[in-house]
């Protein structure tokens, strides 16, 4: 049996979304080199939709096809589906992950709240109310 | 193109040993310890591996055990001196900081039980200093154990140099060459070797068969009990087939011991300086007195198991020290023990090439990883940190 499914090798020799926006409108960071790995993602926000997302990552081959996996999983969306994107969402898009490689598609998970964030910070006016608990 | 160079983790069954193997898999199948002649013929082909095994080494005949392999071997040579060393009232060892878990885990394993261990260290070379073995070594101390030469960044260690102040300290030495036996010359007596682990697939033979080595008048304790195989110190019924196999694959390798290390040395040096083409990389491990088949590289800004599924796409199969490979968090001790950092040593690759390595595979493999390297620091937000400025390069 291989060590990754056929959906996670697809999307680590061919990721999508890779690169740069210069101008995004959010950017997030996560992990650190010392673990191993490195996700960052820029995203490009339009009227409460995600109109481009690119990522960059360091590490191995999930934590590459998790990054590509999520940017599509976002791309094209509204503001507020981005939000609840769960690692286990982008783990099950790749048709699993190994146990001990699921932190990887935390890290997406996390980036993707890191850049929203950073966009909620640069437009406080777009930062959802808060609801009642 | 279809390239094995991990040949550290296992080689390719040599066609010499597989003829040494089938007939005692086949029409001589009896159990050695069986008087009749079936019995004894099995008997007998195991009396000749032993004999051929001790002489390659320079040992006795009656001083070889035959084990599953390695790590049994290492297992038993060092709870066997810890035996030895309790009873005298001596709890203390000796060791390395870049040892294989066979030993580290077995050292872990007497550190709980009330010996106090001693890892020396092995500097940005990989290689221990004697000087500091000298200043390590207490009245209490009942085994050094200093590996041959190292399974990751294949540096060989003053094996000669450790065995003879071991001898003139009255302390046992033991040492696991299962990556040097058939690879570089192995005296035991010329090296005042009391203990050593061998594997044979690691020079040809067939997995799950070992041997250790064990000096005349050192009482081995038992891992396994039961029968009376092995002189009774090691119970089971002998893997007849694997150790036929593992006598006819060293006689080989050692045969072709001498033409073999020119031409990979050789090969190793073109690709090291291949590799060191690629910028912010370095060489692990003493560039000199290392393996001939061993060549292991930390890449800056990239992460080490991305970097063998691509080369695994490109028909090369090799290894890394990264955290990703082993599932573990840490990336390989042996590379922290040498000075690389973990954001470093994180982007390793261990390439072991064998006899059949060719100079055209040589120059594929440095231009697939220059590749490889090039394309995943590309879209590697550290490479991109380290060329910024952000953070400052190590390598």
């Amino acid at each position: 049996m291989a060590l990754y499914s056929d959906k996670v090798m697809d999307h680590f020799r061919n990721p999508r979304n890779v690169g740069v926006i210069e101008d995004a409108d959010g950017v997030g960071e996560v992990g650190n080199a010392k673990c191993g790995d490195i996700m960052k993602m820029y995203l490009k926000i339009d009227d409460d939709i995600i109109t481009d997302v690119k990522f960059e990552t360091f590490g191995c081959g999930s934590a590459i096809a998790s990054s590509s996996m999520a940017t599509e999983l976002i791309k094209g969306k509204p503001v507020s589906e981005a939000m609840t994107l769960t690692n286990k969402a982008v783990a099950e898009a790749l048709d699993g992950l190994p146990d001990y490689k699921m932190h990887c598609s935390v890290l997406a998970e996390e980036a993707i709240q890191n850049a929203l964030e950073d966009y909620y910070t640069k437009n406080p006016d777009q930062r959802p109310q808060q609801t009642e608990k | 193109m279809k390239i094995y160079a991990d040949n550290a983790a296992t080689t390719r069954m040599s066609r010499t040993a597989i003829d040494a193997m089938l007939p005692y898999l086949d029409e001589i199948y009896g159990n050695p310890s069986s008087l009749y002649a079936e019995g004894q013929r099995a008997k007998e082909v195991i009396e000749a591996a032993r004999k051929d095994i001790a002489q390659i080494i320079n040992a006795d005949p009656r001083e070889i055990i035959f084990t599953s392999g390695g790590s049994e071997a290492d297992n038993q040579a060092i709870l066997s001196a810890a035996a030895i060393g309790q009873k005298a009232g001596k709890r203390h060892i000796i060791s390395t900081a870049i040892e294989h878990h066979a030993v580290l885990h077995t050292l872990n394993k007497l550190e709980k039980l009330g010996f106090e261990i001693t890892l020396l260290p092995v500097h940005e070379n990989g290689i221990v200093r004697i000087d500091e073995l000298k200043a390590a070594i207490r009245e209490d101390t009942c085994l050094v154990t200093v590996m041959f030469a190292n399974n990751e960044i294949g540096t060989i260690q003053p094996i000669k140099e450790i065995g003879e102040i071991c001898r003139a300290r009255k302390v046992l030495f033991h040492t696991d060459a299962v990556q040097a036996v058939g690879h570089v010359p192995v005296d035991v007596a010329a090296y005042h070797i009391d203990l050593l682990s061998a594997s044979a697939h690691k020079f040809h033979g067939a997995k799950g068969v070992g041997f250790l080595y064990a000096k005349k008048g050192i009482r081995l304790s038992s891992l396994i009990e039961g029968g009376a195989q092995e002189r009774g110190r090691r119970a089971g019924t002998e893997n007849v087939a694997g150790i036929s196999a593992m006598a006819a694959a060293l006689k080989e390798a050692v045969s072709n011991m001498e033409t073999s290390a020119a031409r990979l040395t050789a090969i190793r040096s073109r690709l090291i300086e291949g590799l060191s083409e690629i910028p912010h990389s370095a060489l692990n491990g003493d560039r000199e007195k290392r393996l001939p088949s061993n060549v292991s590289f930390c890449f800056e800004g990239i992460e080490g198991e991305a970097l063998l599924l691509l080369l695994d796409d490109k028909g090369i199969a090799a290894s890394s020290g990264s955290a990703c490979t082993s599932g573990s968090l840490d990336p390989s001790h042996v590379l922290l023990a040498i000075g690389r950092v973990h954001d470093v040593a994180h982007g390793s690759l261990r390439l072991t090439l064998g006899e059949e390595t060719t100079d055209e595979e040589v120059e594929y493999i440095i231009q697939e990883v220059k590749d490889v390297v090039q394309y995943l620091r590309s879209f590697s937000p550290v490479w991109r940190d380290l060329n910024s400025g952000k953070i400052q390069h190590i390598l």
